[in-house]
């Protein structure tokens, strides 16, 4: 068979025949090292006590690889790898380029927290049905969708990290959490099946599904092949996935059902990886098509931004209040697709960004103050100013943070989208980011005082003792940090958003990184 | 559904269909076949023995637990991708081992250890899920 065959032909033109170095694993291994941990985490499935231990052990050391990911990136440029050795586009390429490499940095440090987090959150119970197996699991997809450079291989981790949230979604089993996961279960698989039937256009047009190649040959076919038909259809899918305008009912009907902590990593991620697709799709694949539909998304965006926080100005949950929050969040993201300058990407990356971390932040907060007062309810909820300054502190912080104000990171990527909305006559989009902003400040301003300065209600339930104060105050801080620090100083964010947004515009890296040259065409 | 002519034909039926499985993943190298569709056909050889004779004598007879086979799939198969590294090669690189068993040469490679990991994974996850299903329909 295989082996005793004398290799009589020239494999140099289909097979990469140098060896690898170690180093290029680092693409691979924010995928890998979740898929051994989990697969683990189902093995030990018994051993409930080091579920948490192990999860969060693993995911720290996926953090730990796309953070060297991401300096290697930024050092020596794109690396690539493809699988089994077969040259692109038959092999499926796994391509770390700025953009993906910080979306995979930034997912992880809130699953890396959330997983903390989930130690006092998720009982027995939880961890018996496989709660840190699907956590894991679902990472492994979205880092897997963030680093692919195959648009097939992208559907394929959209999917793994469906199934798992599917999982996360229904834990425990309640009423509501079933009647919630049922809608977003059929309204993401109505995306996702778009998705599907976008990508087998793809295939269809260019008979490849390898991005890059997919970038190199778009320009020649567009006088003739329906690529607008195709983009459209990208667009309804992505769209679906990351909660925008006409096709976000599935998120308000579902986020606020299970556990804090599921919250917070899918509000933080999971629309994320539709506005990555966006990006993906519009930015390096199809820009021409994209100015076209530029009008249709600014309008989407439009709506998305206004709609959600209005949601939220009419909430008493703080978790249904957060989930519009969400909404309106991937409203300026579109707005900076809509805009499609370099500027406009660059602040659409960076608040994506920014935005992981803040929201995840967001929900756990919540999290916290429901162990303390013991209810998400605007009505029930009081006096926490008064019993913990330190947690009303990073409230305040937070509630800044989201809203684009100093000193945390929020201000930086509106300042880039309003100035690149300006630059470009899209004044009114501009306006209708810093009218987001005001009203995001009002919605969680209500929030912030009904919840925490005002006095506790005289029928209200005495403050508890809570969560373990060190791992409360120990979560927030780990999110509120970075977020600090990039507030402060926002230059080298600004300066790796621009080289993401940079290199979507600019594919000819991206390209000659997939095929050097030399390479069959 | 429990017929005496059922009970008494699905445990060979349902071994009959284990045995042509593991012939299918085998097969499935060099011609039609593979890890997915022979875990559907095992899936499906617990499933039947598991309408006939009751779910809980399925349990017993696969002794470890559907998720336990799952992970053990998803490990084999992750770890024919990472066995990749000692090689220098990329991930998911196909590594052949020639031995000679009692003097039959046999070609083991990792792309066996990865189907092998498929089909333990289906075999795993559709397994759980037909003795999930059925163990509800019991309790009605």
């Amino acid at each position: 068979m295989a082996v005793e065959t004398e290799y009589t032909a020239d494999l140099s033109g289909a097979m990469v025949l140098e060896p690898v170095p170690l180093a290029d694993w680092l693409v691979v291994a924010p995928v890998a090292i979740p898929l051994v941990v989990g697969g683990i985490l189902l093995v030990a499935r018994r051993e409930t006590r080091m579920h948490g231990w192990l999860a969060a052990g693993g995911l720290l050391a996926t953090l730990v690889c796309t953070v060297l990911l991401l300096m290697r990136v930024l050092e020596q440029g794109i690396v690539v790898m493809t699988m089994g050795r077969w040259l692109p586009p038959f092999g499926i390429s796994f391509v770390a380029d700025p953009l993906g490499a910080s979306f995979a940095v930034a997912g992880t440090l809130v699953a890396v927290v959330c997983a903390f987090y989930a130690t006092s959150d998720i009982g027995t119970v939880g961890r018996r049905y496989g709660y840190y197996a699907l956590l894991i699991l679902m990472m492994a997809g979205v880092n897997g969708a963030f680093l692919t450079g195959d648009m097939f291989n992208l559907y394929v981790w959209f999917e793994v990290f469906l199934i798992s949230s599917f999982g996360l979604l229904v834990m425990g089993s309640e009423r509501r959490q079933l009647d919630g996961a049922t809608k977003y279960a059929i309204l993401n698989l109505i995306g996702t099946t778009f998705f599907l039937i976008a990508t087998a256009y793809l295939y269809g047009i260019f008979g490849t599904l390898n991005m890059a190649d997919v970038a190199r040959k778009a320009g020649d076919l567009r006088d003739t092949a329906p690529l607008m038909t195709l983009t459209v259809l990208y667009l309804l899918a992505f769209a679906m996935k990351a909660a925008a305008f006409p096709v976000n009912f599935w998120l308000p009907a579902s986020y606020h059902t299970p556990r804090i902590v599921t919250s917070a990593l899918f509000g933080a991620v999971l629309t994320k990886v539709g506005i990555y697709g966006l990006l993906r799709t519009f930015g390096m694949l199809f820009p021409p098509e994209l100015e076209i539909l530029s009008v249709l998304i600014a309008w989407v965006a439009a709506a998305t931004m206004i709609l959600g926080i209005m949601g939220a100005l009419a909430q008493t949950d703080i978790r249904r209040a957060l989930g519009f929050v969400v909404i309106s969040g991937i409203g300026i993201m579109l707005a900076g697709i809509a805009i499609g300058t370099p500027e406009g990407f660059a602040g659409t990356v960076f608040y994506a960004l920014h935005s992981m971390i803040v929201l995840g932040a967001l929900y756990l907060l919540a999290g916290v103050m429901n162990s303390l007062g013991g209810s998400y309810s605007l009505r029930d909820l009081g006096g926490l100013y008064a019993a913990r300054p330190l947690i009303a502190a990073f409230a305040l912080f937070l509630v800044l943070s989201i809203a684009g104000l100093p000193p945390a990171s929020g201000l930086w990527p509106k300042v880039m989208l309003v100035q690149a909305s300006l630059e470009s006559g899209w004044s009114w989009l501009g306006f209708t980011i810093l009218l987001t902003g005001f009203l995001t400040t009002v919605a969680l301003g209500r929030v912030f005082i009904l919840a925490i300065w005002r006095p506790l209600p005289e029928n209200a339930e005495p403050i508890k003792a809570g969560m373990s104060p060190a791992l409360g105050y120990g979560v927030l801080t780990a999110l509120s940090l970075p977020m600090l620090i990039i507030g402060l100083y926002p230059d080298p964010v600004i300066g790796l958003a621009e080289s993401a947004a940079g290199g979507l515009i600019d594919a000819t890296t991206y390209i000659g990184t997939v095929f050097p040259e030399g390479a069959a065409q | 559904m429990r017929t005496l002519i059922f009970r008494t034909i699905a445990p060979y039926l349902a071994s009959l269909m284990v045995l042509f499985s593991i012939f299918v993943l085998l097969r499935g190298h060099n011609e039609p076949g593979g890890g997915f569709i022979a875990g559907l056909i095992a899936a499906s050889a617990f499933a039947i023995y598991g309408i006939a004779c009751g779910v809980s004598p399925v349990r017993r007879a696969i002794y470890f637990h559907p998720m336990t086979i799952s992970g053990i799939g998803l490990l084999s198969a992750a770890s024919a991708g990472l066995m990749s590294i000692f090689a220098g090669t990329p991930f998911l690189t196909g590594l052949w081992a020639p031995i000679d068993v009692l003097g039959v040469h046999v070609d083991l490679s990792s792309v066996l250890l990865f189907d092998v990991g498929v089909y333990l994974v289906v075999l795993g996850s559709l397994t759980s899920i037909a003795l999930g299903l059925e163990e509800r329909e019991e309790r009605i």
